[in-house]
C-alpha cells in the first residue's frame, strides 16, 4: 500500500490541476477568442444596456405582446438565476388545476379563438426559461396581438412566420419562434 | 411516433454507430499500449505525469493491488471534494460570496461525484462557487469515468491472458484514458456547444432589463432578470463524455445556456453514448474477434430501440385529463403537440424522449426534460434501463463491464442448460466468477428495494423544516406518483445514474446519507468483484472451443444475454414498479 501512496498523490493533484485547472482555461480562453459572443450570454444590448439574452425566455402580458410559456421559477416567473421546472407529475391535482385556469385565462384572453389551446402555451417548461413558443401558439396569439396595436392580423402573422426557426438541417429539434426577439420586432415595426 | 421522431431516431442510432467503430479501434490501441497517434501530440503530458509520480506504467500489477490503487486514488478524491465543498466560502473564484456546503451536503456530493453518479440533490447556480464547480466537480467528471474505464480495461486483459499474474497499470490505465480519450474529447465538444451559445466565462451573473416589469410572489415589481453565468461549457462536455451528468444549473441540460439548440442537444445525446458503445468495439478488438464485440452492442440496441420508442410513444400520446381541459396535444406542422409539461419547445417530445432513454441507459444522468413530470409509462422506462443495472451501454466502463457479468451468467445458464462447464472465450467460468458476477448483479438490487423500503417507511419522505421546526413532507406529488419519486432516487443512487424526479427533496439529513451510501455501495462494493475475477481469469489456462462451446457471437447468444437481462430486471423490479408507475397510469386513464 505504502508503494502506492505517493502515486496516488502526485497522480491526483497532476489531474487535478489538468482537468481542473488547465482544461477549463483553456476552453475559456478559446471561446472568448472565437465565441466571445455566445460564450458570453448572447446578450441583445439597446446602447449600453443588456435587453436579455436570445437563449433566455421573459415574462410577458400585456395585450400587445406574444406570452411566453408558464415558467414555474421563484420567486419570480424566468428567474435565470434559479432554474427549475414545476416537477409536477400528470395526476397530480394541482397539476391538472393549474392547468386547467391557464386554459380558462388564454381563453378568456382570446375570445375569437374556438379550438383546443397550443399544449406549449399552458404548461410550464423544464428549464423555467424556455425562449420559445410552437408556432402553433404564436399564431394562436396572433389575432389579440394585431387587434391591441391596430394592425392587421395578416402582417403579424407574417412577421411569427419570419420568426419561426425550422428544424437544424430540416431534422433535429423542433419548429419555434423566439418570443423575446418576435416582440422587439413588434415594437421596431 | 411521427415520422419526424422515427427520423430523429434513427439518425441518432446511426451516427452513433458509425462513431463507434473508429473510437473503440482507437481505445483498444490506446489500452494494448501501442502508439494511437495522439501520443505524439499529449505524449509529454502522459510520461510527464509518470515521471513526476515515478510510475513505471510497464510495471503491472495483480487484481488486488490493482482494487487497492483504485481504493485508494478514489477514497483520497472523495477526502479533497469533501473538504473543498466545506470550505468554499472561504476560498477564491466565489463571485456570488455562496458560502459553505453542509455536511450532509458534501458527503452527498462528493460520493456522487467520485462514484460517477452525480446525483445533485442541491441547485448549481445557487450553491457552488466556480471554483468547486471547476477543481471539485468537473475534475472528478474526468477522473470517476477514467476509473471506471481503467477497471474495463484490467477485465478484458483478464480474458485475454493465460496463465497471467497481473491485469495492467491501474495509475497507467488511468492516465491514459484521461490524457487520450476525455481531454481531447471534452475540448472538441465544450468548444463546439460554446458555438451553439452555452457560456464559458468566469463573469458575476447578469443583469438584464426586463422588457415588460414583472412581479413576484408577495406582489412586488420586478424589472430586472438576473442571468446565471460561468465556466459551463467545460464542464457540460465531460458530463456527457464520462457519463457523469452532473449539470452546472440546476436544471442541467434543459437549460439554455447549457443546450442552447437542437444541434447542442444532438452532439451531447451522442456524447452520452459514444464511449460506452465504443467501448464493445474496443473489447471485440482486445479479444481479438470483433464479433463478439458487435454481439454485445446489438444485445444493447435491441433493449434500447423498443424501449426509447415506448417513451416516445406515450409522451406523444398525452394525458387524457389535460386533453378535456381543452389542450391541444396533436402533433401537427406547427407544433409538437403531446405532454409538454417539464419540455422544452425546441427539443419538444422526440428529443426529449431520446434524451430521457439515452442517459438512463447510459449511467449519465443528465436531463434535457423533467422526468417527474413524464406520463407513468413514460417515467417507467427511464428508471426500468437504470434497474437494468446499466448494462445497457451504461456507464463509461461501468456498463460494459456489468454487462460482461451478464455474459457469464448467461453462458452459465446455457451450460446448465446442455449440462457442460461453460466457457467464455476459452476461458472456463467456474463457481469464484459465477459468485462473483452474482454479487455484481446482485448488489445494486438489494441497495434499491431495501433503500426505498425504508426511506417510504418514514425517514425519507418527511424531514424537520431547520427554520420554522416544522415536519414537512420530501414529495412534489400525491399517492403512487410521490412513491415513484422515492424508488426513482434509490433508484438512480443505487445504479450510479444521477437523474432524477427533481420534485422530491432530496435535501434532507437521511436522503442525503442513505443516497450517498447507496452510491458508495454501488461502485465499490462492484468494482472490486469484477476486479477479483479479471484476476482470475487471468490465471486460466485457454481453453480450445470444441464441439459443444457455445458460440457467444452469435444471434441466438444475443438472445440469451437479451434475455438474462430482462429477466433479472424484470423478475427483481415488477412489483415495485406496480406500486408506482403502473398504478399510476392505471389511475390515469381510469377515469
Amino acid at each position: 500500500m505504502k508503494d502506492y501512496l505517493r502515486p496516488a498523490i502526485v497522480v491526483f493533484l497532476a489531474l487535478t490541476i489538468v482537468t481542473g485547472i488547465a482544461y477549463p482555461m483553456l476552453v475559456t480562453a478559446c471561446a472568448q477568442a472565437f465565441f466571445r459572443n455566445e460564450a458570453n450570454g448572447s446578450f441583445i444590448r439597446a446602447g449600453d444596456k443588456i435587453v436579455g439574452s436570445e437563449l433566455i425566455g421573459q415574462p410577458f402580458d400585456r395585450t400587445d405582446l406574444f406570452w411566453s410559456r408558464p415558467s414555474a421559477t421563484g420567486p419570480h416567473p424566468y428567474n435565470a438565476a434559479a432554474s427549475t421546472g414545476s416537477n409536477l407529475g400528470p395526476t397530480n391535482p394541482d397539476w391538472l388545476k393549474a392547468v386547467g385556469e391557464r386554459v380558462e385565462a388564454i381563453k378568456k384572453a382570446h375570445p375569437d379563438r374556438t379550438g383546443p389551446v397550443p399544449a406549449d402555451l399552458v404548461t410550464a417548461s423544464a428549464s423555467g426559461l424556455d425562449p420559445h413558443i410552437t408556432p402553433a401558439a404564436a399564431r394562436y396569439q396572433a389575432k389579440r396581438v394585431a387587434d391591441a396595436r391596430g394592425k392587421s392580423e395578416q402582417s403579424v402573422l407574417e412577421l411569427i412566420d419570419r420568426h419561426v426557426q425550422g428544424r437544424t438541417f430540416g431534422v433535429l429539434g423542433e419548429p419555434r419562434v423566439n418570443v423575446l426577439k418576435l416582440n422587439l420586432a413588434l415594437d421596431i415595426k | 411516433m411521427t415520422s419526424q421522431a422515427w427520423l430523429q431516431l434513427l439518425i441518432f442510432a446511426g451516427v452513433l454507430t458509425a462513431l463507434a467503430k473508429p473510437l473503440g479501434e482507437f481505445m483498444a490501441r490506446m489500452y494494448e499500449g501501442k502508439p494511437c497517434g495522439l501520443d505524439r501530440v499529449l505524449g509529454w503530458l502522459e510520461r510527464g505525469i509518470y515521471r513526476i509520480a515515478g510510475i513505471d506504467p510497464t510495471r503491472e500489477m495483480g487484481w488486488k493491488g490493482y482494487a487497492a490503487a483504485m481504493l485508494l486514488f478514489s477514497g483520497m478524491g472523495l477526502g479533497f471534494l469533501y473538504a473543498l465543498l466545506r470550505l468554499q466560502g472561504s476560498l477564491p473564484l466565489n463571485p456570488q460570496g455562496l458560502g459553505d456546503v453542509s455536511p450532509d451536503l458534501a458527503f452527498n456530493t462528493a460520493t456522487s461525484f467520485v462514484s460517477n453518479t452525480n446525483w445533485q440533490s442541491y441547485s448549481g447556480e445557487t450553491t457552488m462557487s466556480y471554483l468547486s464547480q471547476m477543481l471539485g466537480l468537473t475534475v472528478q467528471n474526468f477522473v470517476s469515468a477514467a476509473t471506471g474505464m481503467a477497471v474495463l480495461a484490467a477485465l478484458i486483459r483478464g480474458i485475454v491472458r493465460r496463465n497471467a499474474q497481473t491485469i495492467g497499470n491501474f495509475w497507467a490505465d488511468l492516465t491514459r484514458s484521461t490524457v487520450y480519450i476525455l481531454l481531447p474529447l471534452s475540448f472538441v465538444l465544450a468548444l463546439l456547444l460554446v458555438s451553439q451559445g452555452a457560456v464559458q466565462n468566469f463573469s458575476t451573473y447578469e443583469t438584464a432589463t426586463l422588457l415588460q416589469p414583472t412581479k413576484d410572489a408577495d406582489g412586488k415589481d420586478v424589472a430586472e432578470q438576473t442571468i446565471a453565468m460561468g465556466p459551463a461549457a467545460s464542464q457540460v462536455a465531460i458530463k456527457q463524455l464520462g457519463t457523469n451528468g452532473g449539470g452546472f444549473f440546476n436544471v442541467n441540460a434543459a437549460h439554455p445556456l447549457e443546450n442552447p439548440t437542437p444541434l447542442s442537444n444532438f452532439l451531447q445525446m451522442l456524447a452520452i453514448l459514444l464511449i460506452p458503445a465504443a467501448l464493445c468495439i474496443t473489447f471485440g478488438s482486445m479479444v481479438r474477434d470483433r464479433r463478439q464485440g458487435w454481439a454485445i452492442y446489438a444485445a444493447m440496441m435491441v433493449i434500447f430501440l423498443p424501449l426509447t420508442i415506448g417513451v416516445i410513444t406515450a409522451e406523444q400520446s398525452g394525458v387524457p385529463a389535460a386533453a378535456a381541459l381543452g389542450i391541444d396535444q396533436q402533433a401537427s406542422e406547427l407544433q409538437a403537440g403531446g405532454h409538454m409539461e417539464g419540455k422544452e419547445v425546441r427539443f419538444g417530445i422526440a428529443n426529449s424522449a431520446i434524451w430521457s432513454a439515452a442517459t438512463t441507459a447510459a449511467s449519465n444522468g443528465s436531463v434535457n426534460s423533467m422526468h417527474d413530470s413524464y406520463t407513468p409509462l413514460g417515467g417507467l422506462v427511464p428508471m426500468w434501463l437504470m434497474q437494468l443495472g446499466e448494462v445497457v451501454f451504461g456507464g463509461v466502463g461501468s456498463g460494459l463491464y456489468g454487462m460482461l457479468m451478464f455474459v457469464i451468467v448467461a453462458v452459465f445458464i446455457a451450460g446448465l442448460m446442455v449440462g457442460r462447464t461453460p466457457e467464455y472465450l476459452g476461458k472456463k467460468i467456474e463457481a469464484y466468477e459465477m459468485k462473483m458476477a452474482s454479487l455484481v448483479i446482485l448488489v445494486p438490487c438489494v441497495v434499491v428495494l431495501v433503500g426505498t423500503a425504508i426511506a417510504v417507511m418514514g425517514p425519507g419522505i418527511e424531514f424537520v423544516d431547520p427554520t420554522s421546526g416544522e415536519t414537512k413532507s420530501t414529495l412534489n406529488n400525491p399517492g403512487a406518483h410521490g412513491f415513484s419519486e422515492v424508488l426513482y432516487a434509490y433508484t438512480s443512487a443505487g445504479n450510479n445514474n444521477g437523474s432524477a424526479f427533481a420534485g422530491l427533496n432530496a435535501n434532507t439529513f437521511f436522503n442525503n446519507t442513505a443516497l450517498g451510501l447507496a452510491m458508495l455501495a454501488s461502485r465499490f462494493l462492484l468494482m472490486v468483484p469484477v476486479l477479483a475475477i479479471a484476476g482470475s481469469l487471468a490465471r486460466k489456462k485457454f481453453t480450445p472451443p470444441g464441439d459443444g462451446t457455445l458460440p457467444t457471437h452469435t444471434p441466438l447468444f444475443v438472445v440469451l444475454l437479451v434475455g438474462a437481462v430482462l429477466l433479472v430486471g424484470a423478475l427483481t423490479f415488477v412489483p415495485s414498479l406496480t406500486l408506482g408507475p403502473i398504478a399510476e397510469h392505471l389511475q390515469m386513464i381510469g377515469k
